[in-house]
């Protein structure tokens, strides 16, 4: 029985007296097209940064392929193929687009370790880039610097660094948000075309997105695991609807 | 053994005096970093600006020495304003770097513009006799300056923790620095609040230079030589906490104090090898904000 | 998928682009060019000469670490005075007078403190790496005055002679020799520092200075690739410290001070950070400036710096040489970065 790609166990995180996590149990196995929602402060955000390392849980454990990596620091996480993007990009503005590829290509491969020969030496990181950016067709940007390209594009290339790292779990950020409606079915090919064997992992608000990707869906209410199942089982469960339209169930006794 | 006691209990005394003057200047450095996060390397020139203008106003006019150091407080207080509206506010967005480099730019200038006014030689204040002999306090006799000094700093320390602790003004900058966002959006004009916070403490800054002058000395380097002071002071304590710089203030004074006593060459190493190894184990200091 | 042909031809731009970034071009000959020239057209300014180009050395070790890794140091002298007096207590204390591995010596003592502070201080950032760097220098200014007795002291470490370079190459009182000696060993550590700002470590330490937090995701072992940027910076600005010592004949515990943590800090950001070629702008001026106007007043040497240092924070924030990219944008060539 082979190990779930990425499982989390009773993952528990409180700051004080807030608990943005709690007792969250997850497994993605090998390919899942997983949708996480929630409302705003749900800690869906949070949930990733536990998975991701970026937080250091109060209880619980996370592993990945099996092994468990809840005491390993974020690149080592990253290292053993659990990749990420941001809900606000986080790329590096001043550089080209090629560049930010090389970055991340460079860091995988160790060509990074490499203080003496010029980057120019590596053509095949060079071209691995290239290869991303035309899968994306970034292609004609590639020599800008991040800064000036259009939102959307960004968006893009946030989602390309991710998997240039070559992940075996990927843990989306709202990879629509912000993005105009001409722009986004970009961002929707970009994600269909994804490898079929990543275990997936995608937050998002955007219900059309949501529903159009995930296979299994969690719902993440106040820092817990309110319900897991199939999008129409997620659509038509009363107490979903109740916490995104709020609907309120009669009460006994006074009070309101 | 009396004789060693009374060492003791000296340098003790004399630690605390400086401890206070540390104080009483840091406090204003540690509060305005804690509410805008501005690191303000020019605070020592604000410190060394009140040594001069009391040294001034004791010396040439002949102002009374307690009345001078309330005017240097005002003055600078109220100059520093202009140097906050007109030239930091542009940089509260900017990294540390970009703050560090315009308050050594400013602290330079500082320094020329005394050394010019004022000339390289050290300078002393007009000290009135009541305060120039000593006062036997019971169990020894000890200079009556110095004795002054711990006065004030007592004086302020209290006036400062109720203030922070138990008025409105005190609570609304305690939020800011707890969390400038948040005050924001529940109506505390931060902005408002931190050009009172700077004015007030560069004045006292101003205040702790006046008192300095006959203690430690005034020169026109005093704005730089002893900013790394004030900085560890402020660091150790924990930015934007009162407790914790009178607490850095008191360890650091009187250890540096005993430290120069007792080994002349070189006791100053103490206190930086606390320093280094406390904010390794602390980075945020002994009160601060993680 | 066919790429299509403009597709194939922003490919193969792109790619030329990234190979030949590194290699050298026109320009960067000409600091060397002035360099070689002011040995024959200033021969009485030689022993300014030699200074200048150890404060060059000095920045460009800052700007490896400040300006390419973005770590912001209060402290740099502490590897600039550790290396000055590693060289210079070897000849006045040991009797070890040969230059070269002098030098060599100051390199590395001041590498091993780097690596060691380095270890400790930078897993943190912003105020507190601010004061562990400066509190780190301070103490080690403190640690050389407890023992006044082997290092001088404030008072300085005299005694210092060096002997002829490899052999035969004497000192005389106009400077050729150390002018020489100095443009020699800077020729060679910028072709050093050149060569890892242009590899893939370099690009990474850029990276981790423009989004650490990428980086991590990313799996960049930071604090490691940050903890080697500084030890090399280290080791390079003990070797300007050493040569300092050997020029002057002379160093006192002033050399790891806060002023001179803050002069060197000053010329970078004149010159321009992350550049270069911004240590030797930035030096330079910085050099010419004190000498001319401190001999006019010192008040008006200080004055002038501080005021030109906060003009260049509020208007001209990436120094000089960004004052020429953005003039040279200007005016329609564009410059690569």
């Amino acid at each position: 029985m082979t190990a779930a790609a990425l499982e989390t166990r009773g993952v528990s995180k409180s700051f004080g007296a807030l608990a943005v996590a709690r007792d969250i149990s997850l497994t993605l196995p090998r390919g899942a097209r997983r949708g996480l929602i929630g409302p705003n402060g749900a800690g869906k955000t949070s949930l990733v940064n536990l998975i991701t390392g970026v937080l250091k849980p109060s209880a619980g454990r996370v592993l990945l392929d099996g092994e468990d990596i809840t005491h390993l620091p974020q690149a080592a996480r990253a290292r053993r193929g659990l990749a990420r993007t941001f809900q606000i990009n986080q790329l590096f503005r001043g550089l080209s687009v090629l560049e930010n590829l090389c970055l991340a290509i460079g860091e995988r491969t160790g060509a990074c370790n490499n203080l003496f020969r010029p980057a120019g030496s590596k053509p095949q990181v060079i071209e691995e880039a290239l290869e991303h950016l035309a899968a994306h067709r970034l292609i004609e940007d590639a020599l800008k610097p991040v800064r000036e390209l259009a939102y959307g594009r960004q968006r893009l290339l946030e989602i390309a660094m991710a998997l240039a790292q070559h992940p075996r779990v990927l843990l989306l950020d709202e990879p629509a948000a912000g993005v105009s409606s001409h722009e986004s079915h970009f961002i929707l090919d970009a994600l269909e075309r994804l490898d079929s064997d990543i275990a997936i992992l995608i937050i998002e608000h955007d219900m059309d997105v949501i529903f159009r990707f995930a296979r299994e869906i969690t719902v993440l209410v106040g820092g817990a695991v309110l319900m897991e199942g199939s999008p129409e089982e997620v659509a038509k469960d009363p107490r979903v609807r109740a916490v995104y339209l709020g609907e309120e169930e009669p009460r006994g006794g006074g009070g309101g | 053994m009396q004789h060693l006691a009374n060492v003791g209990i000296s340098i003790l005394f004399d630690g605390l005096a400086y401890a206070m003057i540390l104080f009483v200047i840091s406090v204003g450095l540690s509060v305005t970093m804690g509410l805008m996060g501005f690191v303000n390397l020019a605070h020592g020139a604000f410190a060394m600006a009140g040594g001069y203008v009391t040294v001034s106003l004791t010396t040439r006019y002949g102002v009374p020495f307690p009345l001078a150091l309330a005017a240097a407080f005002v003055l600078v207080g109220a100059g520093s304003i202009a140097f906050e509206r007109l030239l930091y506010r542009r940089l509260y967005a900017a990294g540390e770097l970009d703050q560090v480099l315009l308050t050594i730019g400013l602290a330079f200038m500082a320094i020329a513009g005394y050394t010019f006014v004022y000339g390289p030689e050290p300078q002393s204040v007009k000290v009135p006799g009541y305060l120039g002999g000593r006062l036997d306090l019971g169990f020894g006799t000890f200079p009556a300056y110095r004795v002054f000094m711990i006065a004030i700093g007592a004086v302020l320390i209290c006036g400062l923790w109720y203030g922070f602790e138990r008025t409105g003004l005190g609570a609304r900058i305690r939020a800011a620095v707890d969390n400038r966002a948040m005050a924001r959006s529940i109506g505390i004009d931060v902005d408002r609040l931190f050009t009172l916070t700077f004015a007030l403490g560069s004045g006292l800054a101003a205040l702790g230079g006046g008192l300095a002058v006959n203690l430690i000395g005034l020169t026109p380097t005093f704005a730089t030589q002893y900013l790394v002071l004030f900085l560890i002071v402020v660091a150790v304590g924990g930015l934007g906490s009162i407790k914790g710089t009178v607490l850095a203030a008191l360890v650091l004074g009187v250890f540096d104090n005993a430290g120069k006593y007792l080994y002349p060459d070189g006791g100053g190493f103490f206190i930086y090898a606390i320093t280094v190894l406390l904010l390794l184990l602390k980075p945020a200091g002994l009160y601060g904000r993680e | 998928m066919a790429a299509s042909k403009p597709d194939l031809a922003a490919r193969a731009r792109a790619a030329e682009f990234l190979l030949r970034r590194h290699r050298l071009r026109a320009a960067e000959a000409l600091p060397w060019l002035a360099a070689v020239l002011a040995y024959f057209v200033f021969p009485g300014h030689l022993v300014f000469g030699s200074q200048l180009l150890i404060m060059v050395l000095f920045a460009l070790s800052l700007d490896l670490i400040l300006g390419y890794a973005g770590i912001v140091s209060l402290g740099h002298a502490a590897f600039f005075g550790t290396g000055a007096y590693t060289a210079g207590m070897l000849a006045a204390r040991c009797g070890w007078t040969e230059p070269l591995s002098g030098l060599l010596a100051a390199g590395a003592a001041a590498a091993l403190v780097g690596w060691v502070s380095g270890w400790f201080l930078l897993r943190y950032r912003g105020l507190a790496l601010l004061m562990l760097t400066l509190a780190t220098a301070i103490m080690l200014q403190e640690l050389g005055n407890v023992r006044a007795d082997i290092t001088g002291g404030f008072d300085g470490l005299t005694g210092i002679t060096i002997a002829p370079l490899l052999g035969r190459f004497h000192y005389d009182l106009y400077g050729h020799t150390n002018y020489l000696y100095a443009l020699a060993v800077l020729f060679l550590l910028f072709l050093l520092v050149r060569r890892i700002v242009y590899s893939p470590f370099g690009q990474a330490l850029t990276g981790i200075r423009e989004n650490v937090r990428r980086m991590h995701a990313l799996g960049s072992p930071v604090h490691r690739r940050l903890v080697v940027a500084y030890t090399i910076g280290a080791a390079i600005a003990g070797i300007a410290g050493g040569l300092f010592a050997q020029s002057n004949e002379f160093v006192t515990l002033g050399v790891l001070g806060f002023d001179r943590s803050a002069a060197v800090l000053v010329m970078l950001i004149l010159g321009g950070a992350g550049r270069l070629y911004g240590a030797f702008v930035g030096a330079a001026v910085y050099m010419l400036l004190e000498d001319y106007l401190a001999k006019l007043s010192p008040e008006f040497w200080e004055f002038g710096i501080g005021l030109l240092l906060v003009l260049t924070v509020l208007f001209a924030r990436r120094g000089l040489l960004g004052l020429l990219e953005d003039a040279g944008r200007h005016f329609g060539r564009g410059a690569p970065r």
